[in-house]
């Protein structure tokens, strides 16, 4: 793979005092073995060779760099360049993270993958590559997610998946984690628990990081090629915030702004939001100490946003590291912004995002006004907006946002 | 380790420990059961603290985290039942069963030195393993309290040095997944059991999934004690109606002790 750009987490899997292995006893050996077999698996040439090659036959990799060449100049501000995850197979960057956990599920000898949803599209991504690789696939989704998102599951079913609903809670995607987790305790010994995003306990947020830094590697790559130099801010949504540090990481050490935008929902100013790093405080939740949603006396609380994928109430540790250190710097964009500029880079640009994707855009076409064209900001378009059509119909003829 | 814990290794046989969530169904009937169940045979007390996301256990003590949730009972006010029970003459030791995120919102140390101060004997934390939990641990042994440690049969090669810091008893989880009732218990728990007893300095205690009497006694020859939680709080469900209301509340007591002693008599 390739070389490291920070040092984090430590040997004890943490970012910062963010991080570590916050799971039962009964987690804990499956956790040591996956830990091993990562490290081995990360410094084998077969093992990346692999990869990189089913990134690029069967995800469709690298995924183009889009001048948004019409936005830019109506803006009248910066150069808006997009890095096209939408175009990965089924439709989100979440393929380039299931390809690598699914390699390192076969070459652990596990037969069967367990995985947790939100929009569905990382358990689309997972039912697929578990039916390209021969594994057997159960995915637990929030009943009400279930609901929202109707395609999604009706797409994992096709590709041979079981989806199960998760009943708990708020029945949304920190409940479908929780029964995930669960569900891993009682089979971890066949069982494989898939991640979708940067969460969980150690070593997870580091080897999804690792498996998205695709991202950010040839979006440097292209950007330079194509601009001669790097650019002057990267934009990125954050939920759990896999999108955000694959694409960020490779320019940690440069000199780059980098802007994480979390989903403000109605308003940060009210109880209907998903900003976990602007207005959450330190606790513990799915395995790792990070920023989180919760009341005072450290009940999780829920969170909300017209985005089923950023609908969460924790965010990677690393995440919540990057913010503590000023490193990245975290917004919050609200549901009517990000359908907004949803809009706006469909009507200007030919190209639908997914609403967690607007999250960034919105953030981004507020920034290119405030800059120059002789600044460049690359925003990276995370998935494509198909599955959210439902909803969007409901918003722009309905007026219904639920 | 304090006076109550060490009787606690000095009785070290057929050890019984229920588990109850504390403010389920209300406070007051939460006292009242853990009177019931020393009267009933219990050497020890679990004393679960409500949470929203409880990831070790079942559908049945989620439930009833909700219940007590709902009628608005929190980590402090969990602890503070304590000395309530202890003014009313319990006298066996008390362990509080909390998850690690609303006891870092109450804070580590103030909780320790409530604890302390309340007359609790212990502390066991399902989401802290070993190696997350020295902070903890430390500021334990300067109230006096225990850490209670967990091994699970998956634990192999961890069992030594989980064992080498247990304090009060060794908490062994029977069988792999979240605490509910099992039909059966697989038998590869008594290799495991053997194993942990010899790595253990303290009683080693069995839970998860033991809910009837043929189950208890099977695990009693096995294990220094059992460790009954969800078939306890189903029944405690089941006369929720009986519990809440003051009046009836001597029936509910009944009909709990009934099943108790049923569940451990031998």
């Amino acid at each position: 793979m390739q070389t490291t750009t920070s040092v984090y987490p430590d040997k004890r899997g943490r970012f910062g005092e963010f991080g570590g292995k916050y799971v039962p006893e009964t987690l804990m050996s499956a956790i040591e073995e996956l830990e091993q077999a990562l490290d081995e698996a990360m410094a084998s040439d077969e093992f990346e060779k692999e990869y990189v090659e089913h990134l690029r036959e069967f995800a469709g990799r690298p995924t183009a760099l889009t001048y948004a060449k019409n936005i830019s100049e109506k803006l009248g501000g910066a150069k808006i360049y997009l890095k096209r995850e939408d175009l990965v197979h089924t439709g989100a960057h979440k393929l380039n993270n299931a390809i690598g956990q699914a390699l390192l599920a076969k070459r652990m000898g596990k037969t069967k993958i367990v995985a947790e949803t939100g929009a569905g599209q990382h358990g689309v991504a997972t039912a697929t590559i578990a039916a390209r690789f021969g594994l057997s696939c159960k995915v637990f989704m929030g009943a009400e997610d279930m609901e929202r998102q109707a395609l999604n599951v009706f797409r994992m079913e096709l590709l041979g998946a079981e989806v199960i609903p998760a009943t708990s809670g708020s029945q949304t995607l920190k409940d479908a984690t929780n029964e995930a987790i669960r569900y891993w305790v009682t089979h971890a010994e066949d069982t494989f628990y898939l991640i979708g995003s940067v969460v969980g306990p150690h070593p997870y947020p580091k080897m999804v990081r690792d498996f998205q830094r695709i991202i950010g590697d040839e979006a440097k790559e292209q950007f330079t090629a194509r601009e001669s130099r790097l650019p002057d801010e990267i934009i990125a949504c954050v939920g759990g915030g896999s999108n955000a540090i694959g694409t960020f990481y490779p320019f940690i050490e440069d000199d780059v702004r980098l802007i994480g935008v979390e989903a403000a929902g109605k308003g940060v100013d009210t109880d209907q939001h998903a900003a976990t790093i602007t207005h959450g405080k330190k606790g513990v939740i799915h395995g790792s100490l990070t920023y989180l949603l919760q009341d005072e006396a450290g009940q999780i609380t829920e969170p909300y946003s017209i985005s089923a994928g950023l609908d969460y109430p924790g965010v990677g540790p690393e995440h919540a590291h990057l913010a503590s250190t000023g490193r990245v710097q975290y917004e919050a964009v609200t549901d009517q912004q990000a359908l907004d500029a949803l809009k706006l880079l469909s009507v200007e640009e030919g190209i639908i995002p997914a609403v967690e994707s607007a999250h960034a855009l919105a953030k981004a076409f507020e920034r290119a006004g405030k800059l120059t064209p002789n600044d460049t900001i690359l925003v990276c378009l995370s998935g494509r907006g198909d599955k959210d059509v439902h909803t969007l119909m409901k918003h722009f003829k309905g007026g219904d946002e639920s | 380790m304090n006076q109550r814990m060490n009787q606690l290794k000095e009785k070290n046989d057929g050890l019984f420990i229920p588990f109850i969530t504390a403010g389920d169904p209300t406070p007051e009937a939460t006292i009242d059961i853990a009177l019931m169940l020393e009267e009933a045979g219990a050497d020890l007390l679990e004393l679960g603290i409500p949470y929203s996301d409880p990831l070790a256990d079942g559908p049945t003590i989620q439930e009833a985290s909700k219940r007590a949730l709902a009628g608005g009972m929190t980590l402090e006010g969990a602890m503070k039942l304590v000395p309530l029970m202890r003014e009313r003459g319990l006298t066996i030791p008390v362990v509080v069963f909390t998850y690690f995120n609303p006891l870092l919102q109450f804070g580590e140390k103030r909780f320790t030195e409530l604890a302390g101060d309340m007359g609790i004997d212990g502390i066991l934390v399902p989401d802290l393993p070993y190696e997350e939990s020295d902070d903890l641990n430390t500021l334990c042994n300067k109230q006096g309290l225990s850490m209670i440690s967990l091994v699970a049969p998956t634990s192999n090669a961890r069992i030594k040095k989980i064992a080498s810091r247990a304090e009060g008893f060794l908490y062994c989880v029977s069988s792999l997944g979240v605490t509910g009732e099992r039909k059966k218990i697989d038998d590869r728990v008594y290799d495991f059991l053997e194993t942990v007893k010899q790595a253990s300095p303290v009683p080693v205690a069995v839970g998860f999934g033991i809910s009837s009497n043929e189950q208890v006694k099977e695990m009693q020859q096995h294990a220094d004690g059992v460790i009954v939680g969800s078939a306890l709080v189903r029944e405690i469900a089941k006369h929720e109606d009986l519990l809440k209301d003051e009046e009836n509340r001597k029936d509910g007591l009944f009909q709990l002790k009934t099943f108790v002693t049923s569940l451990i008599s031998s």
